[in-house]
């Protein structure tokens, strides 16, 4: 999916796409990025134009419509520089899936060349920069939620390294881990029962495991669970894992 | 707001079936991948090989076919080329007629369910009757399979043990020692009043000509011992070019459809029996089935020909495992039907144009897929010709208001702000259908459009 053929990381100055989700909703995952990439001494541009990764419409089947928003995401990253994005499912958008929907289009190498700078946040941090551990301290069990458009990259692996080398977190399995948690775009909207069945299934499944908290490098992923957790009158403490990393390195020193 | 047709189904399904469609199919994922990772260090290298080799016979159909052609005739089979349902159905009827033949006994053959042969012959005084123990019990109840590898996977042993009592099969009794005790009594002599044995094929070699059928029950074995003429009917996309790529798709096949290393018989079929050779039909017909294939192929999502019908994207399947195979409304359910079914289709793919959206796009069918079809991208660029060719699709939100704000970061920041109203709004009152229906199920966190933006002008930067 994504490998050998990606722009190799040479300096330490890197965009933020910080994703439609956490731009309405998720301020602080954004912010938590933000920090974690400064912390490990990049300087974090914001292109002020960015608004979405075009995947809505593009899981929606209205192509015509992604493109143009595709297009305007390759405007608004135009500089070289390695983009990276909180969220597995936004970064496959990027190196994959627009690939996709642009193979008969005229400007195909542009968002190809898009696609091969743009690293998911914890692929980035430990194949891209090198780094293999992190600081800091955070207690808590931790139930990691492997989001399926981080399937055939780096990320899951990465993340659970990253949340694995931390003092005092205790990752814990739970059953079906390869299974989706329903969310899945307009899916969820247009396929409400077998989106929430999902849901509740992947609910039972982290809730045997008994963890302090959900851990997804997508908040699409934890918005649907921790949502139907919350309408059940059962919350579940969610959080994505770059606010993990910067409440370990930062808030511990 | 309205759903999606699979997802109004998966809701009326009753919580047993569920059951057994569930269990039935977690469990032989789970088989397929301890057998798979277990014996090889690196399966997915396996799988991208078979998916290469397939690709390419499906990329050179034109010259496999015609070589293929020339095999087979060449080992004295009778070959028929079917470009529809229809002419593959009347091929088969008129073997019988000349053959004066009325009684078949059938090996389990998805392309029989696909041109629906039963029924055909049924009209002509024909009795096709099936012998693969889960397509015998499909076939009493009048059902249809809703697995392309277990037939009866919605169903449990007390249903089985009561349609056996129905049909006068025995007294009620559901352990499936007797079940398959009693079908078997009733089937064995069956097999000696046909006069026609029909089978599929899994593959079919086009160096040898070499059919090649795989059961667990033996059952075509019987088929072809009893009888005297033998018809195979295949898919023109079934080819592999040589006998031995069959080491890599025999061990991909068992492996990844029921957990097995190997299937437990594997025929290769080289043409009718031979003088000197003491067994077997002496006819053979093998029955070239397109009905929808070149259409496919002529497509951009022709990469599903390489489909080797083992199901294991169907055990894995979240939305298969919620809504059952019957959900699909088609012969090949689950992810692959979800392309398959609708090209097949042709010129009247809208009638099945919901079913590519019935997928979170997960990709765990990718992942498990024996020759790694990428059948979310096909998916896709289904879901992107529904709405090219301008197919309704209830529930899906429309994306022209969104397109226009994403693409105006001006407008775009506005929204962001004044997003914050629906944080202050019941959820009847939200003006966005989708935001309801995402709150039937769910809650929506507080909306914070701004915040981000705002820390990032203006937070004091650590030094």
């Amino acid at each position: 999916m994504h490998g050998a053929d990606r722009t190799p990381v040479t300096g330490k100055r890197v965009q933020l796409m910080a994703t439609c989700l956490c731009d309405a909703f998720y301020a602080d995952a954004a912010k938590a990025t933000v920090e974690v990439l400064e912390h490990l001494g990049c300087e974090v541009l914001f292109p002020e134009g960015q608004t979405c990764c075009g995947q809505p419409a593009f899981n929606g089947g209205d192509w015509p419509a992604s493109r143009r928003v595709v297009r305007h995401a390759v405007r608004t990253f135009s500089s070289a520089d390695p983009v990276i994005v909180p969220s597995g499912s936004c970064a496959a958008m990027m190196f994959h899936g627009a690939a996709l929907e642009f193979e008969r289009e005229p400007d195909l190498a542009e968002v190809v060349a898009l696609g091969r700078r743009t690293w998911e946040l914890g692929d980035f941090i430990v194949n891209g920069l090198g780094v293999r551990s992190w600081p800091g301290r955070f207690d808590a069990s931790i139930a990691l939620h492997r989001s399926c458009h981080t399937r055939g990259t780096g990320s899951s692996d990465a993340i659970a390294l990253l949340l694995g080398s931390i003092a005092g977190v205790r990752l814990v399995e739970f059953g079906e881990g390869e299974q989706c948690c329903g969310f899945g775009g307009t899916f969820s909207v247009s396929f409400p029962h077998i989106s929430g069945a999902m849901g509740d299934l992947k609910l039972d499944h982290v809730r045997a495991s008994k963890p302090d908290l959900l851990v997804s490098g997508d908040m699409s992923c934890l918005m649907h669970l921790g949502g139907i957790a919350d309408k059940e009158g059962a919350p579940l403490r969610t959080m994505h894992f770059a606010q993990v990393l910067r409440d370990a390195a930062l808030k511990t020193s | 707001m309205k759903s999606q047709p699979i997802d109004t189904f998966a809701a009326g399904v009753d919580a047993g079936t569920r059951a057994s469609v569930y269990g039935g199919v977690k469990a032989v994922y789970q088989k397929r991948t301890k057998v798979l990772f277990d014996h090889y260090a690196d399966p997915d290298r396996l799988r991208a090989l078979a998916g290469e080799i397939k690709q390419h016979v499906v990329e050179n159909l034109d010259s496999y076919l015609p070589a293929l052609e020339a095999k087979l005739v060449a080992n004295g089979v009778k070959v028929h080329w079917a470009p529809t349902a229809e002419a593959a159905c009347e091929a088969v009827h008129s073997i019988m007629k000349a053959r004066g033949a009325t009684k078949m006994v059938k090996a389990k053959t998805m392309v029989s369910e696909e041109i629906e042969l039963e029924d055909y012959l049924r009209r002509r005084g024909i009795e096709p009757l099936e012998t693969d123990l889960g397509e015998f019990i499909v076939q009493l109840d009048h059902d249809h399979p809703s697995h392309i590898v277990a037939p009866i996977i919605h169903k449990n042993r007390r249903q089985i043990a009561e349609t056996f009592e129905k049909n006068g099969l025995g007294e009620y009794d559901d352990e499936p020692q007797v079940i398959t005790q009693r079908a078997r009594r009733f089937l064995r002599h069956k097999y000696l009043e046909a006069d026609v044995a029909l089978t599929g094929a899994n593959f079919i070699v086009a160096e040898s000509g070499r059919v090649v059928v795989v059961t667990n029950e033996g059952n075509s074995r019987f088929c072809l011992a009893a009888t005297r003429c033998h018809i195979a009917l295949i898919g023109i996309e079934k080819i592999v070019p040589r006998d031995r790529d069959l080491g890599l798709f025999l061990n991909l096949l068992a492996r990844s459809g029921t957990g097995q290393q190997l299937t437990v018989y594997n025929e290769f079929i080289s043409g009718p029996r031979a003088p000197g050779q003491p067994d077997g039909p002496d006819e053979m017909h093998v029955v070239l089935v397109d009905n929808g294939r070149t259409e496919a192929l002529a497509s951009d999502c022709r990469d599903i020909l390489r489909c080797i019908r083992c199901g294991a994207c169907l055990n894995v399947c979240p939305v298969y495992r919620q809504a059952g195979g019957h959900a699909y409304r088609s012969v090949y359910p689950g992810p692959v039907g979800a392309v398959l079914s609708p090209l097949l289709l042709g010129k009247r793919f809208p009638e099945k144009a919901d079913l590519p959206k019935a997928s979170s796009l997960c990709g765990a069918c990718n992942e498990v897929c024996p020759v790694n079809i990428p059948i979310p991208d096909l998916l896709l660029r289904l879901r992107d010709r529904a709405h090219a060719e301008g197919v309704p699709s209830p529930g899906t939100p429309p994306m022209g208001a969104w397109a226009v704000l994403a693409t105006q970061p001006a407008a775009w920041k506005v929204a962001l702000l004044g997003g914050r109203l629906i944080n202050h709004l019941p959820t009847s009152l939200i003006p966005v259908p989708a935001l309801r229906a995402w709150e039937s199920k769910r809650t929506l966190p507080p909306w914070r459009g701004g915040e981000f933006r705002k820390w990032l002008r203006t937070r004091r930067r650590p030094e």
